[in-house]
C-alpha cells in the first residue's frame, strides 16, 4: 500500500516528475516571487518551522523577512492591509491555515476587496491572493474543518478556486497570483500530500476551465476538491461493476465552466454532485440547479447529491468516519442512479482509517 | 473651508430635487479637519475616507464635477456612477478612495502605508475617520501594525460626539479620552480644536513633520460637531437625541467664521475677498451640478463591466457569463 494516494491523469503524459500538491503550491509562490518582486506573502505562521505544511518552507530564507512575513492575530485588519497593499501595487499572498478563521476577515474580503474594482468604476483593480485551507481528521472539530467555498462563491468580484491535483494547484496559482482581482485560493488540508505530475517552470491553468478527470458515458459526477480524488477512487470500482463515469472538477466556483457540466450530462443524462461541504444552500445545489434549469427534461433520474449531514464537523474519532462521505458512499449512488441497485460491495475499497487520510498523517492539525 | 461650506450647502438644497439619489453624509460644520490638514499635503501623499468623505476629497483636490457627476449616479462621476457619495475616489489627487463601513478604510490605509514602505517610496497616508470607527476592531488591529511597522501614517479622528444618534455616553467608558487608546498602541497622540482650523494645521504639520522624519504613526484627535443630520441635509435637533442649544453652542464655534473673524480682525482677510471667493465657489459649484445633471446615465449594458478587472486575468469569460 503506497503511504500517499498519487492521482493520475485519464490520459497520461510523458510528464516524469512528480511532486505532492504542498510542494506544487510551494513551487508557484517560489516561481512568481522570483518573476515579480511585488509578490509578497504574509500570515500567521508562514515563516514557522512548518512552514504551512510545507507549503512556504524556506521561503523567507530565499527572499528576505520583507517578502515573506508572519502578522498580527488579526485577520480582519490585517486582510485590509493587503488590500490597501495591492491598490498601492503589490500583490500580496494571504494564508490561513484555516478557513474558518478567514470568517474574522469577512467584512474585508466581501464588503472591501470583492467590491474595490466594481464601485469604483473600475478605477482600480485589488490583486490578492488569499489561500484557505480546509482541515479534516484528527479531531479537527466544529471549527476547524469547516468547508465554506460556498459562501465565497456567493460573491460577485470574487474568484474562487479549489484545485484537487498537484498540477491544478501550481497552474491555478500561479494563474490566481498574476490575476488582477481577488482570488480565493481552497486548499482542502487532505490533499496537501497527495502527488502527482506537476510540469517544471511556470505554466497556467485557466480560473474558470473544468477539468475532465475521466470520461464515460453513463453518469456525470462533479466532485469538488478533496471529494474529485473520491469521485476517482470510486470511478475505477465502478468501472468493475460496469458503470461508466465521466468525472469532472470545476477547479473554479466562481467563475464557473458550466458548458463542460452540461455538454457532459447531455451524454449520461444522470448527473451526480459530490461536495466536501453541507448540501444546504450549498455549491451543489448550484450545480443540480442550473443543470436542472438546462437540461432538466433530459434527465434519466433525478439528480443527486453527496454532501455533508446537516451538522457541526463532530471531533470524536467514532463520529467522524460516520460524518464524511466517501468513495463508497458515491459508488452506492451511482449503483442507484444508473442500474436502479443497491451496491454489495466484495471488498469494501476504503484504503486507510477515516480518521487520516494516509498513515503519514499523523496530527495533531 | 469655504468651498467645503459651500458646495455642502449647495448640496443640501439641491438635494430637495431627489435627482441626487444616494444617501448624502454632510460634514457642514467640521470642515476645518479636511482642510486644515490636506493643506500640509503633497500631491504624492495618500488620503482615505469613510462615509463622510466630501470635505477631505475636496481638500485633498478631488474633482468637483466627477464628484457631483457621482452623486447624480451619472456615467461621468468619480466612480463611473457605481458608487454615490459613499465611493469617491480620485487617483490622481493622491484620494485613493472612501467607503462607508465605518473603520474598514483605516486597515486599508495602513496597507497603502505598507506598500510605501516595502517599496521604499516616500510618501505619507492620511487615514480620516470619525469617533465611532476607533470602537471597531479593525481601528486596533490597523493601529498595531502601523506602529510595529513604524509606518508614514497620520490617523485623523473628527470626534463629533455622536454615531448617528448614539451618543459618547452609551459608546465608551467615561474619563477615557479616544486620543489615549493611540498611546495604547505606541502611537504618539495629540488632541486639538477641530474648528479651529490654524490649531488643526499646526498639529497637522507638526505630526507630518515627525513622520516625515520616521517617527513613524501619529494620531490626532479633533473635537468638532456636526451641524445636519448623520445621513442627509436637514437639520435634526428637534428630534430628541440632542438638544438644539447644543447645536447653537458648537454653531458659535464655526470654523469658516472664526477664521473670517480672525482674518478681518487681523487685517489679512477682507470682505470683499470672502464675498470674491463665495462667487468663485458658487460658480464653480453651478458649472460642477450643470455638468452632472447634463451627463449620461451609465448604459445598462455596462452594469456587468466592473465586476472584474480584465486586465491580468486568465480567466475564462469573466463577467459577462453570469459567473
Amino acid at each position: 500500500m503506497p503511504s500517499t494516494y498519487t492521482m493520475r491523469d485519464s490520459n497520461p503524459t510523458s510528464m516524469a516528475r512528480e511532486l505532492k500538491y504542498c510542494q506544487a503550491v510551494h513551487e508557484a509562490i517560489d516561481l512568481c516571487m522570483g518573476a515579480d518582486p511585488s509578490v509578497y506573502v504574509i500570515g500567521l505562521g508562514v515563516t514557522d518551522p512548518k512552514g504551512i505544511f510545507g507549503t512556504t518552507l524556506g521561503l523567507e530564507q530565499k527572499y528576505g523577512s520583507s517578502r515573506v512575513m508572519d502578522m498580527p492575530c488579526a485577520e480582519n485588519g490585517m486582510t485590509g492591509v493587503v488590500l490597501g497593499s495591492a491598490l498601492a501595487g503589490m500583490r500580496p499572498i494571504m494564508v490561513h491555515q484555516r478557513i474558518d478563521f478567514a470568517l474574522l476577515a469577512m467584512e474585508q474580503i466581501v464588503n472591501q476587496a470583492a467590491k474595490w474594482h466594481y464601485m469604483f468604476g473600475g478605477r482600480k483593480s485589488a490583486p490578492l491572493v488569499i489561500r484557505l485551507l480546509v482541515g479534516r481528521g484528527w479531531g479537527q472539530g466544529p471549527q476547524h474543518s469547516q468547508s465554506l467555498h460556498s459562501w465565497f462563491a456567493h460573491v460577485p468580484g470574487l474568484k474562487v478556486v479549489l484545485p484537487s491535483t498537484p498540477h491544478d494547484a501550481k497552474g491555478l496559482l500561479i494563474s490566481a497570483i498574476e490575476d488582477d482581482n481577488p482570488v480565493i485560493f481552497v486548499e482542502h488540508r487532505w490533499l496537501h500530500n497527495i502527488s502527482g505530475p506537476v510540469p517544471e517552470g511556470t505554466y497556467r491553468v485557466p480560473i474558470g476551465e473544468a477539468r475532465v478527470l475521466r470520461r464515460g458515458s453513463d453518469l456525470t459526477i462533479v466532485a469538488l476538491s478533496h471529494m474529485a480524488l473520491d469521485a476517482h477512487r470510486a470511478a475505477q470500482t465502478l468501472a468493475g461493476e460496469g458503470i461508466e463515469t465521466e468525472v469532472i472538477d470545476p477547479r473554479s466556483i466562481r467563475p464557473f465552466d458550466e458548458q463542460t457540466v452540461f455538454e457532459s450530462v447531455r451524454r449520461t443524462g444522470r448527473l451526480l454532485v459530490a461536495d466536501t461541504s453541507w448540501r444546504h444552500a450549498g455549491f451543489a445545489a448550484e450545480v443540480v440547479a442550473r443543470v436542472a434549469e438546462e437540461l432538466g427534461g433530459r434527465l434519466k433520474c433525478p439528480p443527486r447529491r453527496i454532501a455533508l449531514p446537516d451538522c457541526p464537523t463532530p471531533t470524536s474519532p467514532a463520529l467522524a468516519a460516520e460524518f464524511y462521505p466517501t468513495a463508497n458512499h458515491i459508488v452506492s449512488a451511482a449503483c442507484e442512479m444508473v442500474q436502479a441497485r443497491a451496491w454489495r460491495p466484495t471488498v469494501v475499497p476504503t484504503p486507510f482509517s477515516l480518521d487520516v487520510p494516509d498513515p503519514s498523517f499523523t496530527g495533531p492539525f | 473651508m469655504l468651498r467645503i461650506r459651500l458646495i455642502e450647502e449647495g448640496i443640501a438644497e439641491l438635494y430637495a430635487e431627489q435627482q441626487m439619489r444616494c444617501p448624502v453624509h454632510l460634514c457642514i460644520g467640521q470642515e476645518a479637519v479636511s482642510a486644515g490638514v490636506c493643506d500640509v499635503l503633497g500631491a504624492d501623499d495618500q488620503v482615505m475616507s469613510s462615509h463622510r468623505a466630501h470635505g477631505h476629497y475636496l481638500a485633498k483636490g478631488g474633482n468637483l464635477p466627477a464628484m457631483m457627476a457621482e452623486m447624480y449616479g451619472k456615467a461621468t462621476g468619480c466612480s463611473g456612477g457605481m458608487g454615490g457619495s459613499m465611493h469617491l475616489i480620485d487617483l490622481a489627487a493622491g484620494f485613493v478612495g472612501a467607503t462607508p463601513i465605518v473603520g474598514s478604510t483605516i486597515p486599508i490605509s495602513v496597507g497603502l502605508a505598507f506598500a510605501s514602505l516595502l517599496r521604499g517610496e516616500p510618501r505619507v497616508v492620511v487615514a480620516f475617520f470619525g469617533e465611532g470607527a476607533t470602537e471597531e476592531g479593525t481601528f486596533h488591529e490597523a493601529l498595531n501594525f502601523a506602529a510595529l511597522k513604524r509606518l508614514s501614517i497620520l490617523f485623523v479622528c473628527e470626534n463629533n460626539l455622536y454615531s448617528v444618534y448614539s451618543p459618547l455616553s452609551v459608546r465608551r467608558p467615561a474619563g477615557r479620552p479616544i486620543y489615549r487608546l493611540a498611546d495604547g498602541h505606541g502611537i504618539e497622540s495629540r488632541q486639538g480644536d477641530g474648528n479651529d482650523v490654524e490649531e488643526v494645521h499646526a498639529l497637522a504639520q507638526e505630526a507630518l513633520g515627525q513622520i516625515r522624519a520616521g517617527a513613524g504613526p501619529m494620531f490626532l484627535e479633533f473635537a468638532t460637531y456636526r451641524w445636519r443630520e448623520h445621513c442627509g441635509p436637514n437639520f435634526d435637533n428637534r428630534i430628541g437625541y440632542r438638544t438644539e442649544e447644543e447645536f447653537l453652542r458648537w454653531r458659535e464655534q464655526c470654523p469658516v467664521e472664526r477664521q473670517r473673524r480672525k482674518g478681518i480682525e487681523n487685517g489679512w482677510l477682507s470682505e470683499s475677498d470672502v464675498k470674491g471667493w463665495s462667487d468663485e465657489i458658487r460658480d464653480e459649484f453651478s458649472a460642477a451640478v450643470a455638468f452632472a445633471k447634463a451627463s449620461h446615465w451609465p448604459e445598462t449594458r455596462t452594469m456587468l463591466d466592473h465586476v472584474y478587472s480584465a486586465a491580468n486575468s486568465p480567466t475564462v469569460e469573466v463577467g459577462r457569463r453570469a459567473a
